[in-house]
Order: C-alpha cells, then structure tokens, then sequence
C-alpha cells in the first residue's frame, strides 16, 4: 500500500538534496570544528556557510545564528537564556496559553522559580490580541514571547503589532517561528523580534538541529557552558552534519518558499472545501485566512479523532488529532480548550498537514476515503441519535 | 510490520477493524450508559436475558480504538454466560482477551466492564419490579 503522508507539521522527510550535502561531513569531513588542522577547518568552513544560509532565510546576520540541537533547544534557550540574564530588572513574563510545550514548560518551570507568567488568552481561531500584550506589560516585564504560528490550528499570530509594541517598550520579545520558517516569509527586522526558534526537520532538514537568532546586543545567559563554540552561548562540538543539513534546506528553502507556499494554499483550500462539503456537521478549525499554507484542521462531530486516525492509518494515510485519547494525560490538546473548544468538539479533531510532496491526487485519495470513515464510526456511534 | 510498530495488539486491531454485535437491540431487557464527552469515551451496551442466560449483547461506542475494541469484546464474551457469571467479567479479563492494552488505554477496559454491570444492575432492577 502506498502510504499517504499528511502530518508535515510533525516533521518531514528529508531533502534528498540535504542528505547528499550532509554525507561527507560523516565520513571524508568528519574533523572537529574547534581542531586547527584543515580537517577540522573544513568542518569549521562548512558550519560558517551553513550559518550564512539561515541567516539569509530569516534577514539576520550571520553572527545573530546560534546552532541548537532542534526547536525545543532554541525555545529553551531563549526563554531561560533572558529570563535569567534580567533577574536584576524584573521577573515578569508575558507569553501566550496556546504555545508550544517547549515554551509553555519552560515557562512553567520559570514560574516555579519565583518568575511571574502571564499566559494570554487566544480567540475562537486562536489569534492572540496586540492589545491584550500591551495591557499585560508591567514595569517588571522581562520577555514577551509568542509564536509566529500555532502548529495544531495553523493560525498565523500578529506578529508585527506585537513586535512593534515590544520594540517601543523595549522589551525583548522571542517567537517560536518553528512552523513557519521556510513555509512563509520570515523577517526578522520587519516583525521587530529579538530571539527567533526554528527547527531544521520542519523544512526538510534533519532532526536534531535547529537555530536560535539572537539580535544583536540581546541579552542571555549561555545555555550549555563548556567550550568556545557557538560564541560561548551554546558550547558543546557542533552537530556538523546536521548543521550543512539544516543549511542547505535553508538554501533550498529560500529559493523555493513563494512557489511552495502559493501551490500548498491551493491545495489546502481544495481539501478545505472538499471535506466540508463531502461531511456533514463537520468544521473548520482556527483561523479561515490568517493559516498557515499546509495546514487543514478539522472537527467532526459524533466521531472521536483517535479512532478517525486509526482508520485513515489501515488506508496509509498519516495523520494527527487533538483528542484526549491520544494524549498521555488524556486531556484534550491545551490549544483546543484555549481556543474555547467544547470536550466534544476537541475529541473529534483531526489535523492533516500537506508539504513539498503532496500532490491532487493525494488528496483526492483522502476525499474519497475520510466521508466513508466518518459515516462507518458514526453508525456505531452513540451521540448521533440524541443529537441529530 | 513488527508487533513494535503498532500503538495496539494485533487482537485489538482486529476488533476495531471488524467489530463484532454493532448496533441496538430493541426492547432490551438492559442498557448500561456510562463514560461522558470530557473523558472522550461514551458506551452504550444492550442485553437480552432469557431464563437468566444472556443470549445477546450489542454495543455503541463513542471513542478511541481501545474503546471500540473493548465494547466488541465484552459483548462477545458475555453472549452464553449466566448473569452471575457475566457480573464476574472485569475489566483485566477483557483486556487480556484483547492481548493486553498500553497502559494509558485501560481505562477503557474499566469503562465496558461498568458499561456491563451497568446494564446487568438495569436488567436486575427491571426484574425485581416484575
């Protein structure tokens, strides 16, 4: 059976061009960056261009890059990095309630050490308001940190206003853009941020590599302390093939984003209204416009998300869902009940994430199989008759 | 594909994809409603009692697929058994019938076990006031 994949927020498959750029750096070029022998110099050389490459993404300088071992690293670093860098100046942070658990934890255990958290409230699609950042800030707030785009709903925040908001009060101000780089435009002058996470698996590099961009004069403690590398912010030997991979994704990325992006809405838009009217009492989750390209999150009614997964599994189809089932804690997603979600209505998500790969037909495949799901689960299901 | 790439066992798989005893039985002599929409789980589950035999069972089941699994076996294990002997069922047995579940998930053997209990308490209330 051919597999069907619909979950590239989680993750995607990596470039084969990216993994032909990484192979040597395991095998020919495997020096130590920090070795003075061109061995390691050309390790050094490879990591520098690599840096180069995702500065360029996101309109940093090169020397505002610090390679991290993924997002929940870059996320980790930026939010303990200045939260303990400013304990003289204040204790407040400002983040918001549908963050990602790198951000939302960090902060948690920041709140355990004596920090204050605000933790924002969203809307019914998940956006967070400028004018409720602004009311927060206290003259003891350290940080704001929110997400460029929320990785369940796809919402695309106000990140400009906020950024604009920070800057006048000078206050630095972190965004987790893990979603979002590589998939749309990403500027980092323009939306006025200080710190900015990204992940290199998110953009068809491989896992265990992200990138950390710190403006210049920000400042955050070291995340990792040991050697030299990384200015001394993140010490530790360089992940080198990661790094060439993550920069020539970033490469790719650059070249490719516009075109990508435009063909994913297309797509995305085709399966929105293609689900919509193929099932009834079925609705769009987060925000109609304010989206991300690939991302189509929907509920459907009477029929619990784990089980919808299940099934579209048996058919090939990967996908992923907000329902408590398929949690540890069996709590429905927080960014569901954030976003005023019912229980029932959280149960029944079911998010499908589309990328550089997936074609009509694809989706098409899903079209046809999905309302045959759906109709099979809800002749079992005991909701219907009370409801309908 | 290795017994690790999967969430659930083989036998769980099994009653998902083909669930045994769907559906309603009219004029039961027993329906057993638990669980709720915050947990994510809500089972229905009917039985027909004849001379203290249980000789049908059939479920509806809102939920994951540890949750549909689950109602599938519990209904075909009760089928043939006496009512004192269907209130012995726990939640174990079922689960264990089924391959055994992820730990997370056995809440959901919990949940048909009260589903059937719950519906042989109906079916013993309705015969008391007979």
């Amino acid at each position: 059976m051919k597999r069907i994949y619909l979950d590239y927020a989680a993750t995607t498959p990596t470039h084969p061009e990216v993994v032909k750029a990484m192979l040597p750096y395991f095998t020919d070029a495997f020096g130590n960056p920090s070795s003075l022998y061109s061995y390691g110099q050309e390790s050094k050389g490879a990591i520098e261009k690599a840096r180069v490459e995702v500065a360029k993404l996101i309109g940093a300088r090169d020397e505002e890059i610090v390679f991290t071992s993924g997002g929940t690293g870059a996320d980790n670093f930026a939010i303990k990095g200045v939260a303990f860098a400013n304990e003289n100046k204040g204790n407040h942070l400002i983040t918001s309630s549908i963050e990602h658990y790198a951000v939302i934890e960090a902060s948690k255990f920041l709140g355990k050490k004596g920090f204050k958290v605000t933790y924002l409230p969203v809307d019914e699609y998940g956006l967070v308001d400028p004018g409720d950042v602004k009311k927060a800030i206290t003259n003891k707030t350290i940080l704001i940190s929110v997400m460029h785009a929320n990785n369940e709903m796809g919402t695309i925040e106000p990140i400009a206003e906020i950024g604009k908001i920070a800057s006048e009060e000078g206050i630095p101000f972190h965004v987790d853009a893990v979603q979002t780089v590589g998939h749309i435009p990403v500027d980092v002058n323009g939306l006025e941020v200080n710190l900015l996470s990204m992940s290199g698996h998110k953009l068809y590099g491989p896992k265990g590599v992200g990138a950390l961009y710190i403006r210049k004069g920000t400042k955050l403690v070291p995340f990792m302390h040991g050697g030299d590398q990384e200015r001394s912010r993140r010490a530790g030997t360089e992940n080198v093939p990661g790094i060439v991979g993550f920069g020539k994704a970033a490469e790719i990325a650059q070249q490719e984003v516009d075109k990508e992006a435009e063909h994913l809405s297309y797509l995305r838009d085709k399966f929105i209204k293609g689900i919509l009217r193929q099932i009834d009492h079925a609705h769009l989750n987060g925000h109609p416009s304010r989206r991300l390209p690939n991302n189509v999150n929907v509920s459907v009614d009477f029929v619990e998300g784990e089980s919808m997964l299940l099934n579209l599994d048996l058919e090939g189809i990967c996908t992923s869902t907000g329902s408590a089932c398929s949690s540890s804690s069996l709590e429905p997603s927080h960014v569901l009940l954030a976003m005023g979600f019912s229980h029932e209505k959280a149960h029944g998500s079911l998010r499908l994430t589309l990328g550089k790969w997936t074609t009509d037909q694809e989706i098409e495949r899903v079209l046809e199989v999905l309302p045959k799901i759906v109709a099979n689960l809800r002749s079992m299901s005991p909701l219907l008759k009370s409801n309908i | 594909m290795g017994d690790m790439d999967s969430l659930y066992s083989k036998k769980v798989m099994e009653h998902f994809k083909n669930p045994r005893n769907v559906g309603e039985i009219e004029n039961p002599d027993g329906i057993g409603h638990v669980g709720n929409p915050v947990c994510g789980d809500i089972m229905e589950l009917y039985i027909k009692v004849n001379n203290g035999t249980i000789v049908d069972a059939k479920f509806k089941t809102f939920g994951c697929g540890a949750a549909i699994a689950t109602s599938s076996m519990v209904t075909e294990m009760v089928k043939g058994k006496s009512v004192e002997e269907a209130l012995e069922i726990s939640n174990r047995a079922v689960a264990e019938a089924l391959g055994g579940l992820p730990p997370i998930k056995m809440h959901c053997s919990v949940l048909a076990e009260e589903a059937l209990k719950s519906a042989i308490d109906d079916y013993l209330n309705k015969s008391k006031g007979r």
